[in-house]
Order: structure tokens, then sequence, then C-alpha cells
């Protein structure tokens, strides 16, 4: 079928199957490769994409579902990830760096609903995420240096 | 072009030998090396294969070593640029392409560091020399009378600076120096070793745009997905592909036989029925929707289960004799005052990387382009050599990021079946693995079974040591009918024991390959970690004494071992992380209730490890609440990088004493995905403190591996501690514990 797909603000017109999985949409036939293919199943989040700012696996729903929504991925640029970006290199977070896409996109719908996450926030909202390097420690500590800066440039 | 440009090959390797790691100091001008002779207008200076000076300063980089999170990158850019007196915002990083050229670009080992920092270092310091002589010249003074300095030249009589830019032309036209007159810095001179240094790549990782193999995009290539035989080693017998054919978006659909490595080298493919789409989902689907009918072949009734009894068995007999025995262990336990005695099992594991196996690759009748995630380049260029029957020199294997290598992108059959496809398809194509493939078809960390049996004296002494150990050899993978363990397994853990008993014997028993055997992050040593860990672990416990002190025992007076090593073993730097770490954990002080803590220690790719895990156990549940883990690498290249690497060492250390477990049913791999191969997520996540011990005058030891083989034998230490429970078989998911 022939869609528009709304990608960080861009509209992207595609002719796709639609039951093809936004990831692949994304990947393949638009082009962006920074969102990541992890299991196909829902469990690693490296697929973390927002929908109308709701944290989706990609992987999970099928493209048609994503027509007429506004689609945000790694490429794209907000306050929150950009603190955040700002953060994980602080930090010096990433290892491999793969799954990074995935951590950042959801600790960015993590910021957009809790200003100020506890730790207990943090490991709910990221376990969904696997980071095989195991950078975990270094990524919780960087969501609370986002908020800092967050705060710091108020 | 300048006249060190002019010199030819072997001339070269007898000018400067191979002295600095294999890799040839100068450029060299030989037909391959043509990519990097500069045009006749010379806009950069390249005084070697690794630095590319711009006329606007700008330096390139050169990275030989492929980039899978251990941060090499920037550790080995690091070491070239400090030499060279080079300010860092200049340096960008480029991959290499597979090439003897650069010396062994084999990323496995934990050695990147050990064996490339010196050769590096004399890279960069050469360059430096030449820019000062340069800068000399121009200024008509002795080169004494020179300094380099953050990208400057600067003359110490006057104070004048020339900007490093400035200089490419002259440089340019320089001799080489030669490598005995090559100074290198005093370690107290470090501008950029054994500070900390962030990752050169930072910005792509945290941007989406840097370029892992999934992500190769080629004009026109195809995507294809390989349904393979769910038993290792069979083969097609006949399928149906009329529903395959039928999901949109699928072109093609072919078989692909196995394709066998020759004996002692190489890893083939396993083969199996290809589907070729315009699109990766496509290729998945298609591959679904294929009805196959396998011919299994001998590893039909290969069933893990069954196999652990069989080894579990066979450890309790006499096995084949491992040279090294001391004494006689027979007469030690007679004599003793007590004997313990236990047996050990770690399940096969598979690495999961979190990017999946994949290749893109172009095969264009008289030569080969592959762009692909792999740890050995080379290798895999010398198998595509082989098995397409082009010369090598027509193969170009361009190294991606790989997201997470693990052992698992040593071994490039993904490549080897990115070229099959190409060739008949006769357009470039990229081959995805599903996450299922990877779980189900990889080179599989080897199950293991071991039996321990030690003796003690009245005052808890440990008189003998015995230790049988069974599990199938990673040279299976090259060498079918390889039954027992290599003498390079073996010496992970085994052979090179570090402790002082008299008596001493070691046994391997036989055990048969059914799977494909690969390396795993520390290999053999996750398992004799494990084991010689927590046995004695058990024999303090019998000896009534505390394990911290108990190892210091075991390991006897202070001692250096040589042997053929360049890097000798040092018990007093083995005893020092010990008892750093047991201070930092405060060993010995009152837990809450419920909680405990193990040590454990272990020597891997020349460097001292030393691990405390504390954990709390609750209705049965264990939650590992802390790590603390000291490593001595020697000079500590890249600190935070060193940590980072040991923080990741602890996660997957945890993953699989926690949860890790291949297991196989009619020959097949029962796990699918990460629902039923379960990782540590960041709500299982302890507290991790790393210490690195300050050793900057030793040479470099491993960092990516020593981390990993203490944690599991540390957290059921711990858990013993807590409870009293001993964990003798692993991962604790099986015994309802997480």
């Amino acid at each position: 079928m022939n869609i528009n797909l709304s990608i960080n603000g861009n509209t992207h017109a595609v002719q796709v199957q639609e039951d093809m999985p936004l990831l692949w949409a994304i990947r393949d036939i638009v082009g962006l490769t920074g969102t990541k293919f992890g299991c196909g199943v829902s469990q690693c989040g490296a697929c973390s994409v927002l929908i109308d700012g709701k944290l989706t696996k990609s992987c999970s729903i099928p493209v048609s579902d994503a027509v007429e929504k506004e689609i945000f991925t790694i490429e794209g640029s907000s306050e929150n990830l950009e603190f955040l970006r700002q953060a994980w290199t602080e930090g010096n977070v990433p290892q491999c760096g793969y799954c990074q896409s995935g951590q950042l996109i959801a600790a960015t719908s993590l910021l957009d609903s809790i200003e100020k996450p506890t730790d207990t926030d943090i490991d709910e909202a990221m376990s969904a995420n696997i980071c095989r390097c195991g950078t975990y420690t270094r990524i919780k500590k960087a969501i609370h240096t986002a908020v800092q800066l967050k705060n710091e440039t108020r | 072009m300048s006249s060190i440009q002019k010199i030819d090959r072997r001339d070269f390797v007898k000018l400067f030998g191979l002295a600095s790691g294999g890799i040839i100091l100068g450029c060299s001008v030989a037909s391959d090396n043509k990519d990097f002779i500069p045009s006749t207008q010379i806009e950069s200076f390249n005084p070697n294969l690794f630095i590319h000076l711009q006329k606007n300063g700008n330096v390139t980089l050169i990275a030989s070593r492929s980039e899978m999170g251990q941060g090499i990158r920037t550790s080995l850019a690091s070491a070239i640029a400090d030499e060279l007196e080079a300010d860092w915002q200049y340096v960008s990083v480029e991959q290499a392409i597979g090439h003897e050229k650069y010396g062994n670009q084999n990323t496995d080992g934990s050695r990147s560091v050990r064996t490339r920092l010196a050769p590096m270092r004399k890279m960069g310091a050469t360059a430096k020399m030449m820019l000062i002589t340069a800068a000399a010249k121009k200024w008509n003074v002795a080169e004494t009378a020179c300094k380099a300095e953050n990208h400057f030249v600067i003359n110490k009589n006057t104070n004048e600076q020339i900007f490093f830019g400035d200089l490419v032309a002259a440089a340019a036209n320089l001799p080489i120096p030669k490598e005995k007159n090559i100074q290198l810095k005093k370690v107290e001179d470090f501008k950029y070793i054994g500070k900390t240094l962030k990752s050169v790549d930072l910005k792509d990782f945290t941007h989406g745009t840097a370029t892992y193999g999934i992500d190769v995009r080629i004009p026109n290539m195809k995507f294809a997905a390989i349904a393979r035989s769910p038993v290792t080693f069979g083969a097609v017998k006949t399928f149906n592909k009329d529903k395959a054919e039928k999901v949109a978006g699928v072109e093609a659909i072919f078989e692909m036989p196995r394709l066998v490595p020759p004996t002692g080298k190489f890893f083939g493919m396993l083969g199996g029925v290809a589907v070729i789409a315009n699109n990766t989902w496509a290729a998945f689907q298609g591959k679904l929707d294929l009805d196959i009918e396998w011919n299994k072949g001998p590893n039909e009734n290969f069933d893990s289960d069954a196999f652990k009894e069989i080894l579990t068995k066979k450890v309790q007999e006499t096995g084949k004799l491992v040279p090294g025995v001391r004494g006689d262990v027979s007469t030690a336990f007679d004599a003793a005052a007590k004997t313990v005695e236990a047996t050990y099992h770690v399940p096969f594991l598979a690495h999961a990387p979190m990017e999946v196996p994949n290749a893109t690759a172009w095969f264009q009748g008289d030569k080969i382009e592959v762009w692909a995630p792999v740890q050995d380049p080379q290798t895999a260029r010398s198998e595509l050599a082989h098995f397409f029957e082009i010369p090598v020199e027509n193969i170009t294997v361009n190294v991606t990021f790989l997201g997470g290598g693990f052992g698992r992108k040593s071994k490039s059959d993904f490549v080897v079946e990115a070229v099959a496809i190409s060739k008949k398809i006769k357009a470039p194509v990229q081959v995805v693995w599903t996450r299922e493939d990877d779980i189900q078809h990889s080179f599989y960390h080897a199950t293991s079974a071991q039996f321990l049996k030690g003796s003690m004296d009245n005052n808890g002494k440990v008189t003998g040591w015995l230790q049988r150990v069974g599990f199938p050899s990673i040279v299976s993978s090259f060498k079918p009918l390889s039954d027992y363990g290599s003498g390079f397994e073996l010496n992970q853990g085994f052979t090179n024991n570090p402790y002082a008993i008299e008596n001493f014997r070691l046994e391997n028993a036989k055990a048969e390959a059914h799977l494909r055997i690969g390396w795993m992050r520390s290999v053999v040593h996750i398992h004799s970690g494990f084991g010689i860990n927590s046995f004695v672990d058990e024999l303090a416990f019998a000896a009534q004494k505390d394990p911290v002190q108990f190892h210091l025992d075991l390991l006897g007076k202070d001692r250096i071992i040589q042997g053929k090593s360049k890097f000798p073993f040092n018990s007093k730097r083995f005893k020092n992380v010990l008892t750093t770490t047991a201070k930092m954990a405060n060993w010995g002080e009152k837990l809450p209730e419920g909680h405990g803590l193990g040590i454990a220690i272990h020597y891997s790719f020349y460097s001292y490890v030393a691990t405390v895990v504390e954990v709390s156990v609750l209705d049965k549940k264990v939650k590992v609440e802390n790590i603390w883990t000291t490593i001595d690498c020697g000079l500590a290249l890249n600190k935070d990088n060193i940590k980072n690497q040991l923080e990741g060492a602890a996660i997957f250390g945890m993953s699989l004493a926690l949860y890790g477990k291949i297991s196989t049913k009619d020959g097949a791999v029962a796990q699918n995905n990460f629902f039923d191969y379960q990782m540590t997520r960041m709500k299982d996540a302890p507290k991790i403190h790393i210490n690195i011990v300050d050793a900057m005058h030793e040479p470099p030891t491993g960092v990516g591996e020593p981390g990993v083989p203490v944690i599991a034998p540390a957290i059921c230490n711990a858990i013993f501690n807590a409870t009293g429970e001993r964990v003798r078989s692993l991962p604790l998911s099986d015994l309802g514990m997480v």
C-alpha cells in the first residue's frame, strides 16, 4: 500500500506491505538505520521509537498502525534527548553502541513523563532494554545527570 | 612522491624488520598498497599506514582492530596521538580494511593493547621525529633544539612554533628514521596513555549514525534469510517453497549446500534454504513459510541433559593425564586428615551479541567486496579466497562497527553465506540472521563437567588437588573428532593453576562435540574459574578458615613463574588484587540478615582479577547487591574504558550465572530468543565498584575478558555464605533461585 510516514517531522511517501513491522519500514524502506533490530519479538528494546510520544517497540507493530502519527527515532531531536545525549557523552556510556539508540529513546520517554525519576523509576522504565555489553550502571547515572543538566539550564 | 615511498617492500622489511609487532613501520609501495600513496601533490604526510596528517592539521589514525565495544579505536589512537604529541581535537579514526599489512587483526584473546601498544607508540613517535626534523631544517637548528607539543613543533631556544599542518610538505620528503633511533616517551610524560579519554565514537553512538554491518546499504542490494537445519550439520532432504514464494517482496528461493571447512582452518557455512527478498522482513517471512524436511544427520539424538550425565560420569573416572603432575595425589589423599570432593557444571552458552550475525557481499565475477562486522577480517578474506577461488588480492573486506562480538564474530560463516548468495543471484546482498538463528546456530561456549578432589592436613593446609574436566573442544570446529581439550584450552586456568599445592594432578575426560563449539568472552576460563573458585571455597569451609586467607595460603610464598611467557606470573600481584578487593568490600564485617559475601580470583589473559560479590537471598530468590572488582592489567591505557569493560564483564558474568543455558533436545537447540535465553537487565543490575591497580611500569595485559570468569563463582560463594546452600551447577534459574 502507499502511505505517508511522518518521521522526526519529515514526511516519507512509501510503498510497503501493510503488515510489515514499522521497524523494517523505517530501516529498509525509508532508510533510517539508527533504529536497530535486536530480537523481533519486543524483548530487547533496540528498536524503540516514540509514536505520538508513546514508547513503542517498532519490531512489533505493523507499519499501518503508524500512519497519520508522528514517529520519533534516534535521528530526531528533542529537548530531553539532547540532555540525555550530553549526559551519555559525559558519562562515556556506550561500549559497542548498538543498543544505545533504543536506550536513549526509552530514556527520553521516561524523562518526558517523569521530570525527576528515582532509581526505581529508572529500573522500571529501562528494564525492557537489553544491553549485552552491560552499561546499565552508566545509563542509570546518565539519566540522573541529564535531569541535573536540564535543571542547570533553567 | 617522497623518496622513502620509493623503497620497495622487501627492502623495507630488511630495513625495519618486523620488529613492530609484525607491522612494517614505514609506508611501502607494494602494489596492493596504492591507497596509501599520496598523489604527487603532497597534501598529506603519511609516514606509515596508521597516520595521515593533513595540511589543515587534521590527523586520521587508522584502527587496525575491530571495534566491538571494547573501545579499541579510541585506545590505540590515543597511544599513537600521545607519542605524536597530537592535539586530540584534531584526531579522527578510520577503520582499516582486512589486510595483513596492518599486522594481525584478529580481535580476540584480549590482546589488542597487549600486542599493539608498543608498535602504535612507535608509529606516533616516528612521525613526531620527522615533524621535528622538518621544523629543525626550516629553522636551521639541531633537532635537539626542538620539541613537539600539542600539534606544534617548538624551537626551545626562541620559543618559535610551527603548526603540525604547516610541516606536512617538508616532513613528507624526509626519510623515515631508523627504528633503533626512535625514542619513546617516559611513563611520567604520557598525556593520553594511562588517563581517561572518551570514546571517539560517542557522537555516532548517540545519534544512531554509527554504521554496523546490518546498516550497510549498497545500491540495488537484496536481503536474504537462511533456514538452517535445526540439528547441527543436518541437510535439506526436500523442501516446498510454494507458500514462501507468495510472500510479497520475495524474489528467489534456493537450496544452499553446506560448505565444509578444510581440516585445520576456516569455518565454512552450514547451508540450508536461502530466501532472497527486497527487504529484510520479507526474507524473514518467506523463511518462516518454507516447508523443509531435513536429513538430520549424526547429531540427531543429541540431548544436552543426557550429555551432562555422561560427562558427569566420565569425570568420576580416571581420564587422560594432562602433563604437569606434581607429587602423588593418591598418597596425599590416603594420608589426609580430611578430603573433599565435588562436581561442577556449566552448560552450553551463546554469545547473543545485540547485533545479530550479518554480512553484505557483492560477488563481481573476478572480485569480491564484503562489508561485515567481523572480528577477524583477514581470516574471513582467506576463507573467501578458498571457497570461491578468487585471488585474495581481489577480495576486499570492509570492517564495520560490531554491535557486540564476544567471540561470535570471529567466526565468519555469515560472511561466507552472503558471498555464496551474491554469487548465485549476481547482485549485492545482505544476509541477516534472526535472533532465533543466532541462538540456535551459534558456535557455542562448550558445556563442561569438572570433578575436584582435595585433601588437607590437620591444620587445614591443602596437600593434594585432583581436577578432572570434560568439555567438547573448540578444535572440533576445525578438526572433526577432536574429543579432548587442546593445550590452549587446558592452559586457560587448569594447567596454569597458580596454587602452591605439593600433590597436583589434572586429567581430561573425552567429550564429543555435537554442536559447533567456539570461543566466547573469556572462553575456558569461564568453567575453570567457576570450578576452581567454588572448590577453594568448599575447602576453606571444610578447613574452617576464612576464604580470603585460604586463597592467600594456597598462593603460597611470593614467587614469579616465568615459563616461556613474556608476561611472567607474579603471585604477589595476585595476592594484592585479592586483599585489595576484600578491603573494598569490607570483608569480614557483619552483614544484614540474608546477605552473604563471596570471593573469587582468577588470572587470565595475563591479568590478575579478584571479585567480591554481595548477594541477598529472600524466599530462596537471589539478588546480586554489590560487585567489587580489582584488576591488575599492567599499564592501564584508558582508565575509564577499562572501568567500563569490567562493569560490563560483571553484567556478562551475571547473565551466564543467573540465566545462561543452551540445551538441546533431539539434536536441536531448545532456546529461541531473549524470552528463554535471558540476559541481566537493569532491574537486576547491582552496584558495581571497579578498582584498577596502578602498575603503569608493567606491560599492558588483557582487559576485555578477564573480568568475566570470577563473577559466577563469587556469586555462588556468596549464596553459600548467605544460606549454606552450595550451587555446583549453573545457571541459578535452573534451581529456581532467580
